[in-house]
């Protein structure tokens, strides 16, 4: 055989799994966001008593693709006296970036492009914050002043931000002891424990950080379309304006995906540790829990085919039916395997399965904690009215990064203690109350200080422009 | 076969990219293309096994300090095209430079030559075991071995921030006053 060719072939063999699942990721990724975009216009109706896109497709269904559709189709616009390399480049940047960082999240035990690095966490961290250069650089492009005002805003809110998340992400290291994002999800699993129940603080500021790095409601100053058009995004049109679109979704995907392995447990099951005891044998806890996963989509399945018959014309009800049918198929592929193991059934197919369900199984519980935060993320987003610029600059660095400072050494001297035999969760709760009340405080200290300074009629901060 | 194809790779990209940051008339430009040389030469770190330097150079300069470069030149707005900004004996400098750089690289060249094996280049790569966990490994070396430097460079860092502050708040002061 030709050298080159077996070459290849080796470089296929040794790395066809990475290579799978990057594949798959740059591929689901855009389908994945248009649909988060679907659930927060539907919710959104929902919170307003509205309902939502309901033409294209039953209950809007359909509504990603026309939009995606949409949007490739548009006329792609440059503006004039932009600058059109960097123009051209920006939204590349955001997109790649949200895309790359994703590479060494782990969605399961076996489904991770990157081998376990050890800097994992790190790498998520540092590669997703290049995004904003995509931002900032987009913004300058443009040569607008509504572009460059988002774009300001939007950097000084990041690096606010990421100092305040990043203390937070700390406290949660410091409890795992190890960078590495399986090594985080392994320490979870030996601590018999998720670490948002022994930091709680961290992983709240975290939450905050994290909806402000995403550029979000409350948060969403960069953006503002009451007083900046569309921040950074006034001038971009048609597929470049949709790369931001999914660079953005893809960026709430990673944080959302930091925040499940590193507070949340990762891709372990509830209570991953209980084996039964007494009357319940550990081998039915087991099947029980192995075979939720398809339960959960088989429910869904059946509530489509509950709404199928309340549709108004033949095709939307034939169209609920397939999606039935697609629930009930990705239920199989999860049932499948799950029985196979409970009926020890042997050879090929047995020990297949036996291979194949952790890694579909922790697939299901990682996406469904990510899905889970994200949906968090848009209660807030309809919920609370967004900020002012020096209310949220001030809610950063006066509050969230003293108290993430004060979370880190309280989290560092409960472990102290928990070392020298004090009870671990008696230490754990005395650093909460200890960090509650710096935060109470903090808080005071604040408001008496913006009121002074309110009385004393002073100009509004300089950033705010 | 596939590490140096990887080297040439980084190594050319940062060397493009480092002539383009000179080269390119527009600062936003040059700030784009400093960037691209740092990556690069991050991957050549990462590729030397060093995970921690690779991820320590993609935050703290490609995150960190690039971002305020491109901060501060959109702030700025240099609307005078840098090449227009002269200076007085610039061939002078030009020539100094260009004899150092070609003194320096002729020396590594030479170096390498006349010891092979145990010149400047070829060293005995370290396996990769002994290098294994990157961040514990230098972790230990930082706190234990070097804790003094170490506490000095971040007592060092700290003046120049409260001194950054000081000057800041001094400035408002006056601008208040006046």
């Amino acid at each position: 055989m030709n050298p080159t060719l077996q070459g290849m072939l080796q470089f296929l063999q040794t790395w066809w799994v990475e290579l799978t699942c990057g594949v798959v990721i740059v591929a689901v990724v855009p389908l994945v966001a248009g649909y988060v975009v679907l659930v927060e216009r539907k919710l959104m109706a929902d919170m307003q008593a509205r309902l939502g896109p309901m033409r294209v497709g039953p209950h809007g269904l359909l509504q990603p693709i026309a939009d995606a559709v949409k949007l490739l189709i548009k006329e792609d616009i440059i503006p004039v006296e932009s600058d059109k390399l960097i123009f051209w480049l920006a939204p590349c940047i955001s997109m790649v970036a949200a895309l790359t960082s994703m590479g060494a999240i782990a969605f399961g035990p076996t489904f991770q492009v990157a081998r376990d690095i050890n800097i994992g966490i790190l790498f998520v961290l540092g590669v997703s914050s290049l995004g904003f250069l995509g931002i900032i650089l987009g913004g300058w492009a443009s040569n607008s002043h509504y572009s460059i005002l988002g774009a300001l805003r939007s950097t000084a809110q990041l690096v606010s931000y990421e100092t305040a998340g990043g203390l937070a992400v700390i406290s949660g290291l410091l409890l795992s002891g190890t960078l590495s994002i399986r090594g985080i999800v392994a320490a979870q699993e030996n601590q018999h424990v998720w670490f948002i129940f022994l930091a709680p603080v961290a992983a709240f500021i975290y939450l905050v950080a994290s909806i402000a790095e995403t550029n979000r409601a409350p948060f969403d100053l960069p953006e503002a379309e009451s007083e900046l058009v569309a921040g950074y995004m006034t001038e971009y049109s048609g597929f470049r304006w949709a790369l931001y679109f999914l660079g953005e979704y893809a960026n709430m995907i990673v944080v959302g995906s930091i925040a499940t392995t590193l507070f949340l447990g990762g891709w372990l099951r509830p209570f991953p540790n209980w084996k039964g005891s007494g009357l319940i044998r550990s081998d039915i806890v087991e099947v029980g829990w192995n075979l939720v996963p398809a339960a959960f989509i088989g429910l869904v399945g059946v509530y489509c085919i509950y709404r199928a018959g309340k549709q108004p014309a033949k095709v939307q009800t034939a169209f609920m039916w397939a999606v039935a049918l697609a629930c009930f198929a990705v239920a199989a592929v999860y049932a499948i395997p799950a029985l196979l193991v409970v009926l020890n059934v042997g050879g090929l197919a047995g020990s297949l399965s036996a291979t194949v369900l952790p890694g579909l199984n922790g697939a299901f519980w990682f996406l469904l904690k990510v899905s889970g935060y994200i949906y968090v993320f848009m209660w807030l987003r309809f919920t609370l009215p967004r900020y002012r610029f020096d209310q949220l600059m001030h809610l950063g660095w006066y509050i969230l990064i003293p108290l993430a400072i004060v979370n880190v050494f309280a989290v560092g001297v409960a472990m102290l203690l928990e070392a020298n035999g004090v009870n671990r969760w008696l230490s754990m709760i005395l650093t909460i109350i200890v960090v509650l009340v710096s935060a109470i405080f903090l808080v005071r200290w604040h408001d008496q200080r913006t009121e002074s300074a309110s009385s004393a009629s002073l100009a509004p901060d300089s950033y705010a422009g | 076969m596939l590490d140096s194809i990887l080297f040439y790779f980084f190594a050319g990209i940062a060397v493009i990219g480092a002539a383009l940051v000179v080269t390119s008339r527009n600062a936003i430009h040059s700030a784009v293309f400093l960037i691209t040389t740092l990556l690069a030469t991050a991957g050549i770190f990462l590729q030397l096994r060093a995970e921690f330097l690779f991820i320590a150079q993609i935050i703290l300069y490609v995150g960190g300090i690039m971002v305020l470069f491109i901060f501060v030149i959109m702030l700025v707005r240099l609307d005078v095209p840098l090449h227009r900004l002269r200076f007085r004996m610039k061939s002078l400098v030009v020539i100094a430079v260009i004899a150092v750089l070609g003194a320096e690289a002729g020396a590594i060249i030479y170096l390498a030559r006349k010891l092979p094996g145990q010149g400047l280049f070829i060293q005995n790569m370290a396996p990769p075991d002994k290098l294994a966990p990157n961040s514990e490994k230098l972790a230990e070396s930082l706190f234990s071995g070097y804790l003094l430097p170490f506490e000095i460079a971040s007592v060092l860092l700290l003046v120049a921030m409260v001194g950054a502050v000081v000057m800041a708040k001094n400035k408002k002061r006056t601008e208040e006053e006046s």
